[in-house]
């Protein structure tokens, strides 16, 4: 179940200026009932709804952290769990779905992904499309 | 495109210390926005933090040479004194992703009742609560204690503590009793001594323990509950230290596994032996192993039952027939398969034998609204499961504003 939406679709809003939004951090806004978060990740800024596909969490009030994978030698021997440099999830704090801040989707399942909000920057601030 | 340049309301990013109230304010406009204000509900299993508690909880320790011992463990404070958590319990926040998981530490402004009760009133607030059976958190995996003894003396001055201390601030607050199953005469006392105090609804053994529970000396404590209309819950946890579990080398793995594996032993060991068949009234629920075993376990005891029936001659039903007559709390409730899971609501009766638990604030809890979207349930199934079946199980009043809209539970 989808809750409802209090404001009217299509609206754009205001986030922040730009350089309120440091790279690798984000800001999460509520308007009319609406929570989107908005990640600046290596000069581009995402917006997702502030609305885990798992139980309606508030996956961008989570922590981010980078991805991690398990590496193997030659031989296909494990050498441990480790961080990938450059990828970057963003984690619900509710029960740990963790999901691309690039891409919204999630780490293990691809098809399971965070609605997504068109950004637009204008003069130095960001803008958020409210979702449709 | 209309275009608003008003500044917006700014949300924190989530952390251990933030206010449960904020963590679950998602789960409040959930619960608005499917008016489940207008359910009655019931969380059967919450395990509001006790850490921060056990200090005063050693406090009620009977045996005073064992209670001053208790504080000279955490540099004089008592902290963890005597428990024998496994490592795992330390693993429950997936590494920090989840900081609810290792234990709220939010500040708590109102000192005129226990924390936990303060803790436990957000929950209730936030969840749609009308009431919550509080679990002890720091004693699931006592039964595996190595002092025997100590068993009985910190089970014993818990269920005082809670009582005493916890229940009488805040009715909707109930609570299932712990049971030092390891040792027989003391879990009669702990019957006897609790039986009637306000708020305590059952009694429950931790189901980490290597004790089989069709042993002959465990049939008086049983007559007991039955006697007494009194629940008993076996309640999982996990066991990182046996055999099988031992090879298991990622907690996902453990978890996944343990968890369900001591209430297979346990729930086994109950049919084959005809207990239901013994203590006919005696109502059994199946506490926090999810569901997805169930059906497993019924299918498994059916088939070899039907092959090897000279080896259960008390039953006089199939042990499926009998599963489907306990109880069990949904918690954490396996949907990557709604077929499966429908057909396990079918296998266990869910709409009289389902009971809604979040098992807040575990990393794995489970909000009302779990139970509210399955496309499968019908209204009367959601409010039997959400609340009423509790209602049934543990005697609980419905307050009057839900009652032209109560369902008829089976008997």
């Amino acid at each position: 179940m989808v809750d409802q939406l209090q404001v009217k679709p299509g609206r754009e809003v205001f986030v922040a200026r730009e350089a309120d939004i440091p790279d690798g951090e984000r800001k999460v806004i509520e308007v009319d009932g609406v929570e989107i978060g908005v990640f600046h990740v290596d000069r581009t800024f995402y917006a997702w709804r502030n609305d885990c596909p798992h139980q309606g969490g508030p996956v961008c009030q989570g922590r981010l952290m980078k991805r991690v994978e398990e590496r193997l030698d030659g031989e296909r021997r494990s050498l441990g769990i480790h961080y990938v440099d450059g990828a970057l999830n963003i984690i619900c704090p509710w029960h740990g779905y963790e999901f691309d801040v690039r891409t919204g989707r999630h780490a293990g399942q691809a098809s399971l992904r965070l609605a997504g909000c068109p950004v637009r920057l204008r003069d130095g601030e960001i803008y958020v499309v409210l979702p449709a | 495109m209309s275009s608003s340049r008003r500044e917006p309301k700014v949300l924190p990013v989530i952390n251990d210390r933030t206010d449960s109230n904020a963590i679950l304010a998602r789960a409040r406009r959930q619960a608005s926005t499917r008016k489940l204000d207008n359910y009655f509900i019931v969380d059967v299993d919450s395990h509001i933090g006790d850490g921060a508690a056990w200090p005063e909880i050693l406090q009620m320790i009977e045996n005073e040479a064992v209670r001053e011992a208790a504080f000279s463990f955490g540099g004089g404070t008592g902290r963890g004194a005597f428990l024998n958590d496994t490592p795992g319990l330390q693993w429950q926040s997936v590494g920090g992703r989840i900081p609810h998981g290792a234990g709220l530490k939010e500040p708590v402004e109102d000192k005129s009742v226990p924390r936990e009760v303060a803790l436990s009133r957000k929950a209730i607030e936030s969840l749609a609560l009308d009431y919550q059976v509080f679990f002890p958190n720091a004693l699931l995996f006592l039964g595996m204690h190595p002092v025997r003894e100590m068993e009985v003396e910190l089970s014993t001055a818990y269920n005082r503590w809670i009582v005493e201390q916890v229940l009488p601030h805040e009715p909707r607050m109930k609570a299932m009793l712990y049971l030092p199953f390891n040792t027989l005469a003391a879990a009669e006392a702990m019957v006897k001594r609790f039986l009637g105090a306000p708020g305590v609804v059952g009694f429950l053994v931790t189901s980490t323990r290597y004790q089989p529970v069709h042993a002959n000396e465990y049939m008086r404590l049983y007559a007991m509950l039955e006697e007494a209309d009194m629940p008993i819950g076996f309640h999982a946890h996990h066991n990182w230290n046996n055999e099988y579990t031992r090879q298991l080398n990622r907690f996902i793995s453990m978890h996944a596994i343990s968890f369900v594996l001591s209430n297979l032993v346990h729930m086994t060991n109950w049919i084959i032996n005809g207990l239901p068949e013994r203590f006919p009234k005696l109502k059994v629920m199946w506490i926090e192993s999810g569901l997805a075993w169930v059906p497993f376990l019924m299918q498994r005891l059916d088939n070899e039952y039907l092959m090897r029936v000279s080896e259960a001659p008390l039953l006089k039903r199939l042990p499926s027939d009998y599963m489907r007559d306990m109880f069990y709390t949904m918690q954490p409730m396996e949907t990557s398969n709604l077929k499966l899971l429908e057909g396990t609501f079918d296998a266990i009766r869910a709409e009289t034998q389902l009971l809604y638990a979040s098992d807040w604030p575990h990393w794995d809890f489970d909000v009302p609204a779990r139970v509210f979207d399955l496309p499968f349930l019908d209204d009367r199934s959601k409010r039997n499961i959400l609340g009423l079946n509790a209602a049934r199980l543990f005697n609980l009043e419905v307050p009057e504003r839900y009652r032209s809209r109560d369902s008829v539970a089976a008997e």
